[in-house]
């Protein structure tokens, strides 16, 4: 058993996107347990793909065919779950701030969440203020990841934190920042819970905000 | 080819201090270090400035024009720091930059139409970033056909068809390499340029990769840049790239440069 795991794991790991199918169905077919599959081995061998990022070991093409490779595993798994929807570590809604396109780094940040088995709804760029508190009262999120790639509209992401504020939910929802012109002084001057400075730090950051409320 | 020498720019920590404590003696040092080096244009930047960027801005070309005659390249997407740094530029500024984004756009639209200036026209529009050299095509083509309605000479416009990181998409690099072949043949008497370093983005060795993307881009046309004009080696790729193309009748340009041992040290 423990070495179908460490087989899918290690095939995350190295991004074998073409074989990791057979080998998740090959689990499954010995029996394995859907949830121990996620957990044990996709989500396990993306911790270490983040860390290994973070750290420099590895870098960005390396990381998203391992992302890439950890979904294919999932599709395979995720039909076999009981009751079809797997537990998840918490709610996360992403998005770059209004006035800005940017989304490489938001998307990298998605991917790598989703991996550390995050349901992450990715709301995509442009979104302004009152498009993201509606999506806050609607979605009710564990957190809320805001990019900002432009000095211009980096301070957008305080006028959201203000409106949370307004609206009563800023007790509802921690609140992630990043993107390249934003760094840590920025985030505590305008009151954000975190900041990341690569999509590693950002999980790191969600994981122990899970943590935490668990 | 156009240099435009990327330096100043505040969102470098060293820059950010000598802006911060108003050096403006050091900050013409490094202008004039940069055009010794073949830089036409400084670039100038006090971007994460929030809300004083104008102002300083400002401050920044006064004080490179202020000792030094060089033109600058205004470097903002704010229009309101862009038109207070354009008030007080001498000469030919390069406005950095107008895109299909409809606020800046508008906003950017008649002050470069009345300044005169040179302009680097942004392959970027509200509907995001273009990924193909179709999209980038399309944008292009609304960009550079307003501005000659304004009343902008073809000549006076640099099209940045948008690097983005190859890391990310395969496509990334031969879509942009095929957007300045396009645009070249598309706009007989437009210019092309970008700012090529996002390119290696998420990859080790970037300077590696920023070389040979220079010059393979070179080779499709593209006639301006903005690099850092110190890195003698990637002077020396363009200067070798500009000969290949056939742009440096009788070699001069590679010999002079040869000469001035810009090439030895590289």
């Amino acid at each position: 058993m423990a070495d179908h795991l460490n087989t899918i794991r290690d095939a995350v790991i190295g991004g074998k996107h073409g074989e990791i199918k057979g080998l998740v169905q090959q689990a499954l077919d010995a029996g394995l347990d859907p949830g121990a599959i996620i957990n044990d081995a996709l989500i396990a061998a993306m911790d270490v793909v983040g860390k290994d990022f973070g750290a420099g070991k590895i870098f960005v093409p390396e990381m998203l065919v391992s992302a890439v490779t950890m979904k294919a595993g999932l599709d395979v798994v995720k039909p076999r779950l009981a009751g079809g929807e797997r537990q998840s570590r918490g709610t996360i809604v992403m998005a770059t701030v209004k006035g800005d396109l940017h989304d490489i780094g938001k998307n990298l940040v998605s991917m790598m969440l989703e991996g550390a088995g995050f349901k992450v709804m990715d709301l995509g760029v442009d979104l302004s203020v009152e498009k993201l508190i509606d999506q806050v009262k609607s979605i009710q999120p564990d957190i809320l990841g805001l990019s900002a790639l432009l000095t211009t509209t980096m301070p957008e992401m305080q006028k959201v934190i203000g409106e949370l504020k307004t609206q009563g939910l800023r007790g509802t929802v921690k609140v992630l920042v990043g993107g390249a012109p934003v760094d840590r002084a920025f985030a505590e001057k305008i009151g954000a819970d975190g900041y990341g400075a690569n999509a590693a730090e950002a999980v790191e950051l969600a994981r122990r905000f899970a943590a935490a409320k668990a | 080819m156009l240099i435009v020498g990327e330096l100043i720019n505040a969102s470098r920590k060293a820059v950010r201090e000598l802006i911060e404590t108003k050096n403006a003696e050091a900050l013409v040092a490094l202008a004039r270090e940069q055009q010794a080096h073949g830089a036409d244009y400084i670039d100038v930047n006090a971007g994460v400035f929030v809300g004083r960027e104008p102002e300083l801005l400002t401050w920044l070309v006064a004080s490179v024009q202020g000792s030094l005659e060089a033109p600058c390249c205004i470097d903002s997407p704010d229009p309101k720091a862009i038109a207070a740094a354009l008030a007080v530029h001498k000469g030919t500024a390069l406005i950095n930059s107008i895109s299909l984004e409809k606020e800046r756009y508008d906003a950017l639209l008649p002050l470069v139409a009345e300044s005169r200036s040179n302009v680097v026209a942004l392959c970027m529009s509200d509907e995001g970033m273009p990924e193909t050299a179709d999209q980038r095509l399309g944008i292009a083509d609304r960009l550079v056909n307003g501005l000659v309605k304004s009343g902008v000479p073809l000549g006076n416009i640099y099209v940045d068809p948008l690097v983005q990181p190859v890391a990310t998409n395969n496509a990334f690099g031969v879509e942009f390499l095929q957007a300045i072949e396009r645009i070249t043949q598309a706009f007989p008497g437009v210019h092309t340029m970008c700012g090529l370093s996002n390119i290696s983005f998420g990859l080790p060795e970037r300077r590696f990769i920023n070389q040979t993307f220079m010059v393979m881009a070179i080779a499709r046309g593209l006639d301006g840049a903005i690099v850092n004009p110190l890195d003698q080696r990637m002077m020396a790729c363009i200067t070798t790239a500009e000969t290949l193309m056939g742009r440096d009748a009788y070699c001069m340009g590679y010999l002079k440069a040869f000469r001035a041992g810009k090439l030895a040290a590289a």
